[in-house]
């Protein structure tokens, strides 16, 4: 399914181009092209992924190259669903290339085989997988949320308003949808870790063995657990909510691929290269 | 041909009392245009009258006879001696006048460029044209093409953008931070003209609930009941703080009213959630300081006012861009104006064709007695139509944009080659 993913990957790029043009020159029209290039670009992606895991008989994360893949695809899907609920047109400024790099990054891996697909194909394993990837695009929405607040924030505050002022929403809008993307990311995760520990009991025989990568996933999960506390108990919003976002987001990179480059871990085959 | 001819003064040539002096009631412009209406020198008239500008802008015959004329009416109307105001008056002719005309409505040319009540304004003076039947042909296609322009210009380029006042830009700076303004809780500490008008302007965006804090408390009590919120003692100002998400403070106090380690207190209250406060106080009531606190945002009228000029500043770059829009109408209305021209020399055209085709009827028809009746309804049909067949080609010519670019030389040619009576 080669030429559909390199077809996806083309027009995930021109929505990122519409949406630069949107970003500069404001015509509404340019969002809404940006919108539905990446909608397209998303059910070509969709269907290079089913085509390409039902030729191989495996979910697609089995080398770095299909696991980044799917990192672009679900961050796609959440993107999309995020832009539904909220009509947040300014957030593609971000996704768009956001997706885009990760695109190419997977088009220029190499794809070695697996040495053992067959611990690829249970459904726990599918709900993991699943529930995780799109948690983790969730959590970099929250970043690219967090991101834009602090733009907005830092010219409000500074008082020198600038080309980003006018250009983005409002402060509870950027701080609201950031909350909601890492309810969802949260929500997603634990779903996620659940699915996994059990899948781990049924191959490994144990749930929890202190790998790496479960460590970190476990630091992960209890960061956002603390954020989220954080905002409900004592109003942890705003610029602090923004900020933490981020360094979670940083968090959550170092479980999802620093874990497998520097440490070692069970989940190594994920990023083989 | 007639020209159009505009005759005005406003807030640039003229001082307020002059304006005062010249300016035209709504009653008064009916009555002025029932007066010019009946003046044979003045074939169109639409007369425009705000508290900037006074515009009579008019088709007429005999331009320089007009003027004078014009001049005459609006010092007897107004009683009002013509020395004293027509060093204030402009007066433009043709494109000028277009141009003028179209400049006007899109908020060019008024005192805030931009300002959007001025479109309104004309449109109603032309309603009373229209009922008082001033306004003809030309006036009436100047005036659409000017409402339709002018839209143009405001939806093209950012000339009404932002605001340019300081409660607006205000406004601006709070649906920035809380995204919509609704059930947003205003607190106003003290009073004053402005502060009045930007809780005026966030009422006008359905803001919740106006605490009012004054020192005196009736005071206090009077403006709560005029903005239907409640008021509270100047004690109280801290602890319903956290109740509220926009301070507008404006009181004649020497001193900080607002200090910083009250409102880092007040946000942890309110777990955070964001607080607005505006400063309209000379000297200041809010400490600057309060501005480092997270989620807490501070604007003193200063920085208000920067906002504004920066506005202002952005619509003059605006207005070069509806220049343009506007450079592009004038030409596009010199081209309708021009086949105006071509309309006469048709009808010329068409009138020796048609007398010719009569005349060689005639005769022929002279010399068939013996055809019936109805033959003759038949060829006189069939000269009919020759006359049409023979014309239909010329006139389109004429008419479209056949002969491109100075469309002159083609009707000075077709008046030569039919011989046309020079009689328009």
């Amino acid at each position: 399914m080669e030429p559909v993913f390199i077809i996806a990957t083309l027009v995930y790029m021109l929505s990122c181009a519409c949406y630069f043009g949107f970003l500069f020159f404001q015509k509404p029209a340019l969002q809404r092209t940006a919108v539905g290039l990446m909608a397209a670009g998303f059910a070509l992606h969709t269907v290079s992924l089913v085509a390409y895991g039902i030729q191989a008989g495996h979910f697609p994360v089995n080398n770095l190259h299909e696991t980044l893949s799917v990192t672009g695809w679900a961050i796609a899907a959440v993107f999309l669903a995020f832009f539904l609920r909220y009509k947040l047109k300014v957030l593609g400024i971000y996704a768009a290339p956001l997706i885009t790099l990760v695109m190419i990054a997977a088009y220029q891996m190499p794809r070695p085989m697996s040495q053992d697909p067959q611990l690829l194909k249970s459904w726990w394993l599918a709900a993991h997988i699943i529930t995780i990837f799109l948690g983790n695009a969730a959590f970099a929405l929250a970043c690219g949320l967090g991101m834009l607040y602090l733009l907005q924030e830092n010219a409000i505050k500074k008082k020198t308003r600038g080309f980003f002022f006018s250009r983005l929403p409002s402060l509870d809008l950027l701080d609201t949808t950031g909350y909601a993307s890492i309810v969802v990311g949260f929500s997603m995760i634990t779903i996620g870790l659940i699915t996994g520990v059990v899948y781990a009991k049924s191959i490994w025989g144990r749930f929890w063995s202190w790998d790496p990568k479960e460590v970190w996933s476990a630091i992960s999960w209890l960061f956002y657990a603390a954020l989220l506390h954080k905002r409900l108990t004592v109003g942890w919003r705003g610029r602090r909510a923004a900020i933490m976002a981020i360094i979670g987001f940083g968090v959550i990179l170092f479980t999802f691929f620093g874990v497998n480059f520097l440490l070692q871990g069970h989940h190594g085959t994920f990023t083989a290269m | 041909m007639r020209d159009i001819l505009l005759l005005g003064l406003n807030h640039k040539t003229a001082t307020v009392d002059v304006r005062e002096c010249i300016a035209f009631t709504a009653d008064e412009t009916d009555r002025a245009l029932a007066m010019l209406r009946d003046n044979p020198t003045i074939g169109e008239s639409v007369l425009f009258s705000t508290c900037n500008r006074i515009e009579l802008l008019m088709a007429v015959d005999e331009r320089d006879a007009a003027v004078t004329i014009a001049k005459q009416f609006i010092a007897e109307f107004k009683k009002v001696p013509l020395s004293q105001f027509e060093n204030s008056l402009y007066q433009y002719v043709g494109d000028e006048a277009v141009r003028h005309t179209l400049q006007v409505a899109a908020s060019l040319d008024s005192m805030v460029v931009g300002e959007p009540q001025i479109l309104g304004q004309m449109k109603e003076a032309y309603r009373k044209a229209t009922v008082e039947n001033t306004s003809g042909v030309i006036l009436n296609k100047l005036l659409h093409r000017t409402f339709s322009v002018a839209k143009k210009v405001r939806t093209e380029t950012g000339i009404g953008d932002h605001a340019v006042s300081i409660s607006y830009a205000a406004i601006e700076l709070g649906k920035k931070i809380f995204g919509d303004l609704e059930g947003k809780r205003v607190m106003l500490i003290g009073a004053g003209e402005m502060a009045e008008l930007a809780v005026d302007h966030l009422i006008r965006n359905r803001a919740g609930t106006i605490t009012v804090a004054n020192r005196t408390f009736s005071r206090g009590v009077e403006l709560a009941s005029r903005f239907r919120g409640k008021a509270i003692k100047f004690e109280e100002i801290i602890d319903c703080i956290k109740d509220v998400d926009i301070v507008i403070s404006s009181t004649g106090a020497n001193e900080y009213v607002l200090r910083k380690n009250q409102i880092k207190a007040a946000m942890k209250r309110r777990r955070n959630r964001s607080l607005f406060l505006i400063d309209i106080a000379v000297p200041r009531d809010i400490d600057p300081d309060i501005n480092r606190i997270n989620n807490a945002y501070v604007y003193d009228i200063d920085d208000l006012k920067g906002i504004v000029e920066d506005n202002i500043e952005d619509r003059n770059r605006e207005a070069v861009k509806a220049q343009r829009i506007i450079d592009e109408a004038v030409i596009g209305f010199r081209k309708w104006v021009d086949t105006l021209k071509v309309v006469p020399t048709i009808v010329s055209l068409r009138g020796k064709v048609e007398s010719m085709a009569r005349q060689e009827l005639e005769k022929t028809l002279m010399s068939l007695n013996h055809l019936s009746e109805s033959d003759k309804r038949t060829i006189e049909r069939m000269t009919g139509a020759l006359v049409n067949k023979i014309l239909h080609e010329p006139t389109d010519y004429l008419k479209k944009d056949g002969c491109r670019g100075n469309k002159s030389v083609a009707l000075d040619l077709t008046r030569k080659l039919f011989k046309l009576e020079e009689n328009h």
